[in-house]
């Protein structure tokens, strides 16, 4: 590469990061002002934190939200993890005409747009009297048809050595997968938990719908509430926007080598 | 020797029945939660009435979605987003993700992490923070007055506000195909692209000549699934615009939203809309592998 090309690139990418990163910071530096200030471009971290903070918990019960939030997020992504890496293991480990003919069956199912089974949905589990509760929440995106293709994927790589030498020293089958494939697939675990987490974290339609008390309210809804109000306090709305965005953030720096390492992987 | 083979062969067949066993919590599941209400969106796509009190009505409801001005809005705004926003993002997705892949590039790393960092936010958080850079009062329009330009109302303008969202959104899923197509490009032989380059070919040359076709499985998979996305875009149109002005940036899953849960609910017509792009997406999801499979 020629220097002059080479400035070029570099100047693409620094361009291209600072505006990926600039809304970041006009959040973090809009949390931390007042109100006013953050209107009149205000572009340094202030010291208006507390005060905000102070607003936003007056205003909505951010322990609740941030509480429902992790717990709703933190168990379906355990289940979603555990029903989709069995079944993607089944699906290869086990692999005949039939299984194959039921995955791609599946597969279909990636094509139908949730606002399309969002409202049978809603009726099924309000006549089951199950609106607002945690299992409603859960139960439709714990078993997605990317999640098993991701393991169905990666279990191809897991050398078929070690299931034969697992049997002879009289493992069962279970526990094989706990004891042999589950530590050898650290990677596409962590890149699986990292979406199933974000994404359970992030939703918001289906919350919306189908968790209807005050006392259900999630992280996303909260953010949502917050404009609910006729003059929008930017400072308070921002620090409410950074409150959700930390612990995608940590996950996000904490998994991301392991993420980018799991998608390779999964697209091989 | 035939008992051995025996007990191989019910060993096998114990082997498939566990494989099913695996398998069934998951398959049930997506029987229950995708299938089922699939077809029961059909079955309610076919009754009219507000509320619980549904009726027959045969294809009333499909009738109705062609007459619907509101309908025809959001699918002009949901195929304006589409068709802007997709090829825009994964073009430049691709073009990241190839200078990112060069070998003498420094703070690789840094470059990587800064451009993926979108993805951390939630759909509603950086919906809002784009919401209040580019409000009336916002950080854009006071930077723009510094500079001596009238404010914009981005909001109030339909495709003022078209351009914010096709903005969020290129913001927010650029980096996240970006790591799709490294994690491709990393796949790929970095001698490969020497022996080109001591072929005689540029740069250019090279990146359509080895990146895409090599990279076309994941080019494939990325389409489909921004395709999906945007087909299905809600978090955005209610957060950052509320469809407005009126209806002028309202999608298609928005609008399901409001008719069924907003105004005086009306399942059945809710349902015959997401029938509409169920098969709007299918159909595009078999194009797309079509188009993919002939390039080969």
């Amino acid at each position: 590469m020629s220097k002059g090309k080479k400035i070029v690139v570099y100047m693409f990418l620094t361009v291209v990061s600072l505006i990926s990163v600039f809304p970041l910071y006009y959040m973090i530096c809009a949390a931390t002002n007042k109100s006013i200030d953050v209107i009149e471009g205000r572009l340094i971290p202030g010291t208006y934190l507390i005060e905000n903070y102070k607003s936003l918990i007056e205003q909505q019960d951010l322990a609740l939200a941030l509480w429902n939030s992790f717990r709703n997020a933190t168990i379906l992504t355990v289940l979603c993890l555990l029903v989709c890496s069995v079944a993607g293991y089944g699906f290869e480990i086990y692999h005949d005409k039939g299984k194959d003919a039921v995955f791609a069956i599946l597969l279909t199912a990636m094509m139908i747009p949730f606002a399309a089974v969002m409202i049978p949905m809603f009726r099924m589990f309000s006549r089951l009297g199950m609106v607002d509760t945690m299992a409603a929440f859960m139960l439709p995106t714990i078993s997605t048809p990317f999640m098993i293709m991701m393991f169905r994927q990666a279990s191809r790589s897991f050398p078929h050595d070690i299931i034969e030498a697992a049997r002879i020293d009289g493992l069962s089958e279970i526990g094989i997968v706990f004891r042999m494939f589950v530590p050898t697939m650290k990677s596409t675990y962590s890149a699986a938990f990292i979406i199933t987490f974000m994404n359970a974290w992030n939703n918001y339609l289906w919350p919306k719908v189908i968790l209807q008390k005050n006392s259900s309210v999630t992280m996303p809804m909260l953010v949502s509430n917050l404009l609910g109000s006729y003059s929008i306090d930017y400072g308070v709305l921002m620090l409410g926007v950074f409150v959700c965005t930390i612990p995608t953030a940590i996950i996000f720096f904490c998994f991301q080598k392991s993420f980018t390492e799991g998608v390779t992987g999964a697209v091989k | 020797m035939s008992g051995q083979e025996k007990r191989k062969l019910t060993l096998q067949q114990r082997h498939k029945r566990i494989g099913w066993i695996f398998l069934m919590p998951s398959v049930i599941m997506i029987c229950l939660f995708s299938f089922y209400p699939m077809i029961q969106a059909f079955v309610l796509s076919l009754q009219t009435g507000l509320g619980v009190d549904l009726k027959f009505g045969g294809l009333n409801n499909y009738i109705r979605i062609f007459k619907d001005p509101t309908f025809k809005q959001t699918l002009f705004n949901t195929f304006f987003y589409l068709i802007i926003q997709v090829p825009i993002m994964l073009v430049l997705a691709l073009c990241l993700a190839s200078m990112l892949n060069n070998k003498d590039l420094r703070f690789k790393g840094l470059f990587r992490t800064c451009i993926f960092l979108p993805c951390a936010t939630s759909l509603v958080s950086y919906a809002m923070i784009f919401r209040s850079l580019f409000a009336n009062e916002g950080f854009i329009n006071t930077i723009l007055k510094d500079v001596g330009i009238d404010p914009i109302n981005w909001f109030g303008n339909a495709w003022t506000a078209r351009a914010v969202i096709i903005i969020a959104m290129i913001w927010r899923w650029t980096g996240y195909n970006m790591v799709f197509y490294l994690s491709g490009l990393q796949n790929i032989e970095y001698s490969v692209y020497e022996a080109a380059r001591i072929d005689g070919a540029t740069p250019l040359q090279s990146f359509f000549k080895i990146t895409v076709p090599l990279l076309k499985p994941i080019i494939l998979l990325t389409t489909i699934t921004s395709t999906n996305g945007t087909l299905q875009l809600f978090d955005e149109s209610l957060n950052l615009t509320n469809g407005g002005p009126g209806t002028s940036t309202m999608t298609m899953s928005h609008y399901i939203y409001n008719t069924s849960f907003v105004h005086s609910p009306n399942f059945g017509y809710a349902a015959a809309l997401s029938i509409v792009i169920l098969v709007m997406v299918a159909v595009l999801a078999l194009l797309q592998m079509k188009v993919g499979d002939e390039r080969e």
